[in-house]
This record gives C-alpha cells, structure tokens and sequence, in this order.
C-alpha cells in the first residue's frame, strides 16, 4: 500500500514534534492509544489565558506513518484555534485531508482522541467539568 | 554505485537467477510439448527436461528422483503431505503434532483437519524459537500419526533440531512431515542423514520461479502414501493430477543444481554480511535479536527496536529498502506477528521488530547503507516517540493506564 504524499511529507517533515512543560497550568496533555496496539499518542496544547486560543502544540508518536502524520496534522489545525473550536475537529477531515485508507482510519481516531484528551486535561487544570466524549466508533 | 529499491526480503521471495530464466526459456517456445503426451517427440522432450530436472532437485536434498512430486508450491505441498497422510492413515490414528509458529499453510491445514475429526496438538516453542524435544515426545499418543514441524522458521531464521526430532519420531513409529521452504538451498538438507518421511519446497526461495515446488515422499524405509488431493489424469505416480509446469520445473531443476553447486560459497559471504548487519544494528540501545542466536539461517536476521514501531520505521527507508516487519499495522487485522508473540515477546516489541533476508545478490555496500539508514530512522524516530521519552525519564510503562483499543 502507498502511501500519500502529505502522509509522506508529514512523516519526513513533522511539525510541532516536542513536548511542553506539564506542570504549566495552561498546558493540557492527552495521551492515547497503548504500546500494545502499536500507536501511542501524546498531544499537547498551551492555551493563552487571555485569550482562549490556543498558542502552541506539540506531539509525539510511536506509531505507523499514518499515526505521525494525523498527529503531526492536528498539532497545525490546533494552533490559532480556540479550545472550543479544537474539540469540533473530526477524525474524518483528517482522513480527507491526509487520503489515509480504510485501515489507516484509526490513526485519525487516535488523534481526534488525543485532542479532546488534551483539551479535557486542559480543563481540569483550570476547574472546568470534562467533557463528556461519544466513544469513538473506530478502535 | 548503489541502484535502488535495495531487495533485503528473500524470505518473502527471490529474483530468478538468470541462469535459471536461461534453461527455462526453450521450453514455453520450441519445446513445449506436454510431459504426459506419450507418442511423439514434444511429448518425449518435455519428459526428458522433466527427468533431468527431477533428479537436480532429487540430488539437493538427497532423495530419488522417483521420491520427489512436483507441485505448485509449498503451500500445495503442505496440503498435500499433510492431509494426504491423515486421509491415507485414518486406520493407524488422527492424531498430528505440530507447533505454534509453522507457517500458515501448516497452521491452517491442521485446522481443516480438525473440522474433519482429526486431533491436532500445537506444541509451544520455545523462547528462542525452538521446538522443545521433551515436549514433542512427550505428546505423541497411541493414535499419533505425523509429526509436523518446519525446518526453518520463516519470521525468525531459526532452524529445528530435525534430526533429533526425526529420532523421536522414529523411535514411536510415528512419521515426520517437514516444511523446508526456506531451508533448502540455503544450508544443507539431507531426506535420509535428517530422517525425513515428507517434505515440502519451493522454487522461489530458491532463485527459481514462483508456480512450482515439490513434495519429498518416501519410498523406502518406511514407504510412505499419501492420498491425492486433486484428482485427473494421475500424473506424478497418481500423486498429484495435472499437466506439468515443465518450464517452471525445468526452471526449479536448474534452481536446484546452482543452490547445490554454490551453497559452501554462498553461505560464507552472506553469513558473513548478515553477521555484520545483525552487529551493528545490535549497538543500537534497546534493540534486541529474535530467535536463537546460533540455529539460525545464515541469511536471515529478525531484531526489534523497542519504543519505535515497525511500519513507521520500514516507511523511513522502504523507498530505497525493502524488508518485511512483524508489526500490525501491515496488515488488516491489527495483530502483530503471532510467530513473534510465541517467543514470548510483548506485543510492543512485536510490533516493533524488522526482519532482514539477505540474499545471492546482495552486496557489502548495501549492508552498510541498510546499517546506515535503519540507525538513523531509528533515532530519528525515538526523537518523536512519547515511549522512548519516557523510558528515558525513568517512567515504568506498566505503570500507565493505557486506553486500549
């Protein structure tokens, strides 16, 4: 199976591969998937109190290409959003943006776990109830 | 110069060896006659390349000529060999032995015979991937009829301890069906020295043509039977029905007498890269090699890189070189290679693993740049990965409530 070029170019060419400080109240960390499954998440974002927005995201994968690349894809939409409009990205524009096929689709999922994940950490942090998630369908 | 895709996968397949293309070209043209068409001279020909072909394979593996059946391959021989004897044995017993880490076509053949009221047992191996001797003998049974184990493992490289395993198998009057598809014409495979009652092989691991192998079938000392499992017009001796695939056999013949006549040679310049391969990738922190160090074929090397995951590792390189991973994500089912878990390896390392076949064209420059490559994929990788990070910081994994899928 091929890949695509955006996957390939994720892969070669990561963006916002890092970590942040955790201890930071305005850093919210998410981190998903298991060693066992073969992908591991670790998504993180650093919201701009004033604000809302969020100002930096990083990543780190253990995972196949395709799981670099959505994790490397979300950390770019992330950046600039707000935690609202964060917690509205779909697994499946990440699927259309990256033309990952049908067996790839749960690298999506992943990174559209690990966002939330983030998001509710985020929360927690600052006294906000999590927010509930429908469980993802695909695992 | 390198000349990229760099094949490091010969257990997957191989090239033909242009010396094999050579022999078979004749016979889809001027000679193409029908080996089982008795009355005229293409029919005389095919027979005749048939023959000599028949006894260059006999002679690799130390057989007769009338020993060896030809197949479509190994898979056919598998089948053949192994529900061939339970059908023609049903009287004595149905009872086949077998382990966990055989190749599908021996797996999923046991299988079907289970569903036909036959009883399988599927030993464990050991962690280096090795059948444990006590345990075989230990399973055999008044109504044991055919131990089945493969010679050499195809994930890992590991070769069994035939002769002994022959020796049980005698001792309980019990016959010994072996896959050998990555053993033959790689290190030396004897029917008699070894004790073998069947066997299956195949052309394309062998720099021959895919579409072609045989099955070993003992004539003497015990004559051994099996039932056919395609019916027609009785050829190789009511065996296995079919027109022969003359210039794939033709093909496999000459496959045969160059594995036969290069072998020494070979097996001293590939050893000697893969030896390399394996030391070098083996400096790498937290790599470890799967399946015993020193059974092993000489071509093949199986290491997993912990903390990085097998199919992102092969996507850094797999433009310019191909291996084959025991990772899931190759595969629909999400399951890593269940050779590998019956090591006893964690999935994570399971999922993390590389395998390497080396091969009769592989070249020292390749190694070193494979060396080169995997290292460096591997490290950059590790620079992404939240395991590696934490490993480093100290973090016990068990200690983390993953969310499994």
């Amino acid at each position: 199976m091929a890949y695509s070029e955006k996957v390939i170019d994720h892969y070669q060419n990561p963006k916002n591969v890092g970590t942040l400080d955790k201890s930071k109240a305005n850093v919210g960390t998410g981190l998903v998937g298991a060693p066992e499954c073969g992908d591991v998440m670790r998504l993180q974002i650093e919201v701009d109190e004033a604000t809302g927005v969020i100002k930096d995201a990083k990543f780190k994968t253990f995972g196949c290409g395709s799981a670099i690349a959505s994790s490397s894809l979300a950390t770019e939409w992330l950046k600039g959003k707000s935690v609202d409009e964060a917690i509205a990205i779909d697994n499946m524009t990440i699927v259309e943006e990256l033309n990952l096929p049908p067996v790839k689709i749960h690298c999506s999922v992943l990174a559209e776990d690990a966002i939330k994940a983030a998001v509710n950490d985020y929360r927690k942090k600052n006294g906000l109830p999590e927010l509930k998630f429908e469980e993802s369908v695909i695992h | 110069m390198l000349n990229f895709p760099i094949y490091l996968d010969h257990n997957a397949t191989t090239p033909c060896d242009p010396r094999v293309v050579e022999a078979m070209i004749p016979y889809f043209t001027n000679s193409f006659g029908n080996a089982a068409s008795r009355n005229h001279p293409f029919g005389w020909q095919a027979e005749e390349a048939v023959d000599y072909a028949r006894e260059q394979v006999a002679r690799l593996v130390g057989a007769d000529p009338k020993e060896i059946i030809f197949t479509s391959g190994a898979t056919e021989g598998d089948n053949l060999g192994i529900k061939g004897v339970f059908e023609m044995y049903a009287s004595k017993g149905n009872h086949i032995i077998t382990c966990n880490i055989e190749h599908k076509a021996v797996l999923d053949t046991c299988k079907h015979i289970e569903k036909e009221g036959g009883e399988v047992t599927y030993l464990k191996v050991k962690d280096n991937g090795l059948v444990d001797l006590a345990e075989l003998e230990a399973a055999i049974k008044p109504t044991t009829i055919l131990i089945a184990i493969m010679y050499a493992n195809n994930e890992i490289g590991t070769i069994n301890p035939i002769r002994e395993i022959s020796a049980i198998a005698k001792k309980h009057g019990v016959l010994l069906f072996t896959d050998a598809v990555q053993a033959v014409g790689k290190i030396p495979v004897d029917v008699n020295k070894d004790g073998i009652d069947l066997m299956a092989f195949t052309a394309h691991k062998m720099y021959g043509p895919k579409g072609v192998g045989a099955l070993y079938v003992r004539r003497k000392n015990p004559r051994v039977k099996v039932t056919a499992q395609i019916d027609g017009g009785g050829h190789e001796r009511g065996m296995r029905s079919g027109t022969l695939n003359v210039p794939g056999i033709v093909g496999f013949g000459k496959a045969c007498e160059i594995c036969m006549n290069e072998m020494e040679e070979e097996t001293k310049r590939v050893s000697a890269l893969r030896d390399k391969l394996q030391n070098e990738l083996l400096k790498i922190e937290e790599s470890y090699l799967n399946g015993d160090k020193d059974h092993k074929l000489p071509h093949v090397t199986n290491i997993s890189f912990k903390y990085v995951e097998g199919e992102g590792l092969m996507m850094g390189f797999n433009k310019n070189i191909a291996v084959s991973s025991g990772s899931a994500c190759t595969s629909a089912s999400l399951e890593p290679s269940y050779v590998l878990k019956a090591l006893g390896l964690g999935d994570d390392l399971a999922h993390s693993s590389l395998r390497f076949g080396l091969g009769r064209f592989t070249t020292e420059e390749q190694i070193d740049y494979t060396i080169e490559q995997v290292t460096n994929t591997v490290n950059k990788l590790r620079e992404m990965s939240p395991l590696w990070e934490m490993y480093k910081e100290g973090i016990d994994m068990n200690s983390i409530e993953w969310a499994h899928h």
